[in-house]
C-alpha cells in the first residue's frame, strides 16, 4: 500500500492547478436560473473545452483527455478545491454523455456529444413522474410506434434544469403489455418540440431548479433511442450507477467543504471552547477523507454493482451532517450567510434524489448483504429516483 | 497511490482466520478467565508460527520486519475472531518501542523472543492507557510516561466489562531510556498501537456484522425471518456502510504512519472511524440477536465488550478528535 501519486498524475494535477487558479472568475457567476447567468455559465464550460477540461476523461475524438479515473478525480478535486463554477452541463456531462459512450450509436456520439461539451446544448434528466419516484419502473408516460420513431405523451417531474436546458433524456413505457422493467425505453428529447411545455417548481431554497415537463405526442426519431427499445431498464441503470456513484458527487466536493469548515472552526466567530461542536467538525473531515480514500481504493479494486448504493448513502448522510454542523458553528451568524446556507439547502435534497436513502439502505441490506427480501413487491427494486442536482 | 492488500496480505489474512477458526477461541477464553494462561500462551505461538509475532520486530531480531500495513491485516483478523490478550501491546506497540528506543541491548534481548512468540508484552502509557492490560500473562511490563520508559512494577489489579481482560494499576520501576529522543520513541509506538487497536476494532465490527445478518436470515418471527424487516434491514444496512468507509482510513493510516506529518492526524481519525463503526455495529448486532445476545453462553458479549473496552483505551474518541483538529490547524 502506498499513498504517492506518480509524476504523471503530479504534473497532471499541477497542470489543472495552475489554469483553475488563472481562470476561476473572483465572484460567483449569477445563478443558472438567471439569462445572465445561463450565459455566464454555458461561457464558462467553453472556456473549459478550450483549456481541454471540459471532460477530461472522455475519449480524444469526443473533446475529452482520455485520462485515467485517477487522474479525473485528481481533476475534481482541484475543481472543487479551486471553488469554480457549478457545472451547468452536469446531467449531459456526468450522466448522458458516459450513457452514450457506452451504449449509444456512433451516429448519436458524433452528433450529441460535442454541443453538450461546449454546452451549445444543456441536458436535463426526466425520469421521475408525480407516481414513479422511488418506484421508478412504476412510470406511465408513454411511447407510441409511430413511422420512423416514437410519439412521447405523460408527465414528467422533479427534472433538474430543465427550465434552462435545451433537451432531456429519460424512460418512457413502448410496450405496455411487457412487465414492469421489460417494457421501458430510453429516449432523448427536445424541450423546444411542439408538444412539449416545462413548467417550472420552486424548489426549497427559492430556486426553479427542477421543473415539470408535460409531453402530449412528442415524436422522437428512432435515431434518438439509446441502446435497443425495451431495453431502456438496462440503459438507465447505467446511468444510474454514474449518478449515485463518483461521476457526479466526486469526493473533491466534499473534501472542499470540510475543509472550509476547518478553516470556518479555526477563525471561528464563536466559543472555541465547545469541544462538543469542535467533535462533529473533525467527523465531518474524517468523514470527507473517508470517502476520498475510499475512492482511491476502488480504483484499484472495484466493487460490485450495488456498491453505489453504499456510497450515495455515505455522501448525502455525510453533506448534510457537515453542512449542519457549519450552520451551528456560526451560531445565530449562520442564516445570514448565503454560501453556508445555500450549501445547507442543497445537501438536503441529497439523501432524496438519485434514489432516496430508503431504496439504497434496502438495496444494501439485500443486495450486499444478502438479507431475505422485503415483503413481497410487484416486482424487482433495484430503482434509481430520477433527479439529480 | 494503492489502498488495496496484495494478493500475499490477502493469503496471509485467509491463512490466520482458518487458523483462528479452527483454534477454539471460547474455550481458550474461558479457561483463562479461570485463571488458566496457558491456552493462551499455547494460542499466541501459534500466531506467532504464522508471523504475527514478527511483525514489528526487524528481520535481524527474527522477525519479518514487514510494513505496518501487515500488521493491520494481522490485528483486524485477530479482532475478528476477538482474540484475548494484549494484542496490540504485543503484536505492534512494546515491539516497535524497543525498536525505536534504538538501544540493541534491549532489542537482543526481548526482540527475538518477542518475535518468536515467547514473549507476552504489555504497556501502561498515560493518559491513553492508564493501566497495564492482562499484565498477569504479560513477561514484560513496560510504563512509557512522556519522555521516560521504565519496566513496570505491576500493582492491583482490576476486572474489566470485557471478562477476558484485567487492568493492572502499575508503578515506576528501573529505567529503561529517557529524553527527548525516547519521547519520540513512545509516540511512534503509541501510534502503532493505535493502529493495531483501530484494526482490532474493524475485524470485530466485521464479526459482529456478520453475526447480525446471520442471525437475521435464519431467527423466524411473526412468520418470516427478521431479517425481512425493514427496520431490520436499515439498521445493518447503516452498519455496513459505516464499516466500509473506516476500512480505507484504516489502510490510508498504516501508510501515513511512516511520514512525520500526517501520522498522527491519520492514525487518530483511523481509531476515531473503525471505533465509530464497530460500535455502531456492536450495538445493531446485540439489538438483532435480542435476548440470546445477551448471555454469556451466546458469546457474542466477547464482541461487544471487547469493541466497547477498545474504543476507549489506547486515546478515547475524543482525544483523539482533539489531536486531528490539532494538526488540521497547527
Amino acid at each position: 500500500m502506498n499513498l504517492e501519486f506518480d509524476a504523471a498524475a503530479l504534473a497532471f494535477r499541477d497542470e489543472v492547478r495552475g489554469w483553475l487558479a488563472a481562470n476561476v472568475p473572483d465572484t460567483r457567476l449569477p445563478s443558472v436560473d438567471t439569462p445572465e447567468g445561463n450565459a455566464a455559465h454555458r461561457a464558462w464550460e467553453r472556456r473549459l473545452d478550450d483549456a481541454g477540461l471540459a471532460v477530461v476523461s472522455w475519449p480524444v475524438e469526443y473533446g475529452g483527455r482520455a485520462v485515467s479515473p485517477l487522474h479525473a478525480l485528481l481533476f475534481e478535486e482541484e475543481y472543487h478545491a479551486a471553488g469554480a463554477p457549478a457545472r451547468i452541463g452536469q446531467n449531459g456531462l456526468f450522466l448522458l454523455g458516459p450513457t452514450l459512450l457506452r451504449h449509444g450509436t456512433a451516429e448519436q456520439r458524433d452528433r450529441i456529444l460535442p454541443p453538450m461539451v461546449r454546452a451549445d446544448e444543456v441536458w436535463a434528466q426526466a425520469w421521475s413522474e408525480p407516481e414513479a419516484g422511488s418506484d421508478l419502473a412504476a412510470i406511465r408516460s408513454r411511447g407510441r410506434r409511430t413511422d420512423g420513431g416514437w410519439l412521447l405523451s405523460g408527465q414528467k417531474t422533479w427534472s433538474s434544469r430543465a427550465t434552462v436546458a435545451d433537451k432531456a433524456f429519460g424512460l418512457f413505457r413502448t410496450d405496455p403489455q411487457a412487465s414492469r422493467h421489460r417494457g421501458l425505453t430510453s429516449v432523448m428529447f427536445d424541450l423546444r418540440a411542439p408538444g412539449v411545455t416545462v413548467r417550472p417548481i420552486r424548489q426549497l431554497d427559492g430556486d426553479p431548479g427542477f421543473a415539470e415537463i408535460f409531453l402530449d405526442d412528442v415524436f422522437v426519431p428512432d435515431s434518438d433511442v439509446i441502446g435497443e427499445p425495451g431495453d431502456g431498464w438496462r440503459v438507465a441503470m447505467s446511468t444510474a450507477g454514474d449518478e449515485r456513484g463518483q461521476t457526479l458527487r466526486s469526493p473533491g466536493r466534499f473534501l472542499a467543504a470540510a475543509e472550509r469548515l476547518v478553516a470556518l472552526w479555526r477563525n471561528g466567530v464563536d466559543d472555541h471552547g465547545d469541544s462538543a461542536t469542535r467533535d462533529r467538525v473533525v467527523d465531518a473531515w474524517i468523514g470527507a477523507r473517508a470517502y476520498r480514500m475510499h475512492t482511491f481504493a476502488a480504483l484499484d479494486a472495484p466493487k460490485g454493482p450495488f456498491a453505489a448504493s453504499a456510497t450515495k448513502l455515505f455522501w448525502s448522510e455525510l453533506d448534510v451532517a457537515l453542512h449542519e454542523t457549519a450552520l451551528d458553528v456560526l451560531g445565530a451568524h449562520a442564516e445570514t450567510d448565503a454560501a453556508w446556507t445555500d450549501g445547507y439547502l442543497f445537501a438536503l435534497a441529497g439523501p432524496i434524489y438519485a434514489g432516496t436513502n430508503e431504496v439504497h439502505r434496502g438495496i444494501v441490506a439485500e443486495r450486499m448483504l444478502g438479507l431475505p427480501r422485503e415483503e413481497p413487491r410487484p416486482a424487482s427494486h433495484d430503482t434509481s429516483r430520477a433527479v439529480s442536482r | 497511490m494503492n489502498l488495496v492488500p496484495s494478493a500475499e496480505q490477502d493469503r496471509f489474512a485467509a491463512v490466520l482466520h482458518d487458523l483462528l477458526s479452527a483454534a477454539d477461541v471460547p474455550a481458550v477464553v474461558e479457561r483463562g478467565a479461570r485463571g488458566d494462561a496457558a491456552p493462551g500462551r499455547a494460542l499466541w505461538s501459534r500466531l506467532a508460527d504464522a508471523g504475527v509475532a514478527g511483525l514489528a520486530v526487524p528481520e535481524r531480531w527474527g522477525g519479518t520486519g514487514g510494513e505496518p500495513a501487515d500488521l493491520v491485516i494481522a490485528a483486524e483478523v485477530l479482532g475478528h475472531h476477538a482474540v484475548p490478550g494484549p494484542v496490540a501491546e504485543t503484536l505492534a506497540a512494546v515491539p516497535a518501542l524497543l525498536v525505536a528506543l534504538g538501544d540493541d541491548r534491549l532489542g537482543d534481548k526481548w526482540l527475538p523472543e518477542l518475535a518468536a512468540g515467547r514473549v507476552v508484552a504489555t504497556l501502561a502509557a498515560p493518559p491513553w492507557l492508564p493501566y497495564a492490560a492482562d499484565a498477569h500473562a504479560a513477561d514484560l511490563v513496560l510504563l512509557a510516561a512522556g519522555d521516560t520508559v521504565r519496566l513496570a512494577r505491576t500493582g492491583p489489579a482490576h476486572g474489566s466489562m470485557d471478562y477476558t481482560r484485567r487492568l493492572f494499576e502499575v508503578s515506576p520501576g528501573g529505567t529503561l531510556a529517557a529524553g527527548p529522543d525516547t519521547a519520540t520513541a513512545v509516540a511512534r509506538a503509541l501510534d502503532l498501537g493505535v493502529l493495531a487497536a483501530s484494526a482490532q476494532l474493524l475485524g470485530a465490527g466485521c464479526a459482529l456484522l456478520e453475526a447480525a445478518v446471520a442471525h437475521a436470515r435464519t431467527r423466524v418471527q411473526f412468520g418470516r425471518p427478521i431479517g425481512r424487516f425493514q427496520a431490520v434491514q436499515h439498521r445493518l444496512a447503516d452498519v455496513a456502510v459505516g464499516l466500509e468507509f473506516a476500512r480505507p482510513l484504516l489502510y490510508a493510516a498504516a501508510v501515513a504512519v511512516e511520514s512525520a506529518d500526517a501520522a498522527a492526524r491519520d492514525v487518530s481519525a483511523a481509531k476515531v472511524a473503525c471505533g465509530n463503526a464497530a460500535h455502531q455495529a456492536a450495538r445493531a448486532a446485540l439489538q438483532v440477536h435480542g435476548a440470546i445476545g445477551y448471555t454469556r453462553e451466546h458469546g457474542l458479549g466477547r464482541w461487544l465488550t471487547k469493541v466497547r473496552v477498545l474504543t476507549l483505551a489506547w486515546g478515547t474518541p475524543s482525544q483523539h478528535r482533539a489531536r486531528v483538529m490539532a494538526e488540521l490547524t497547527r
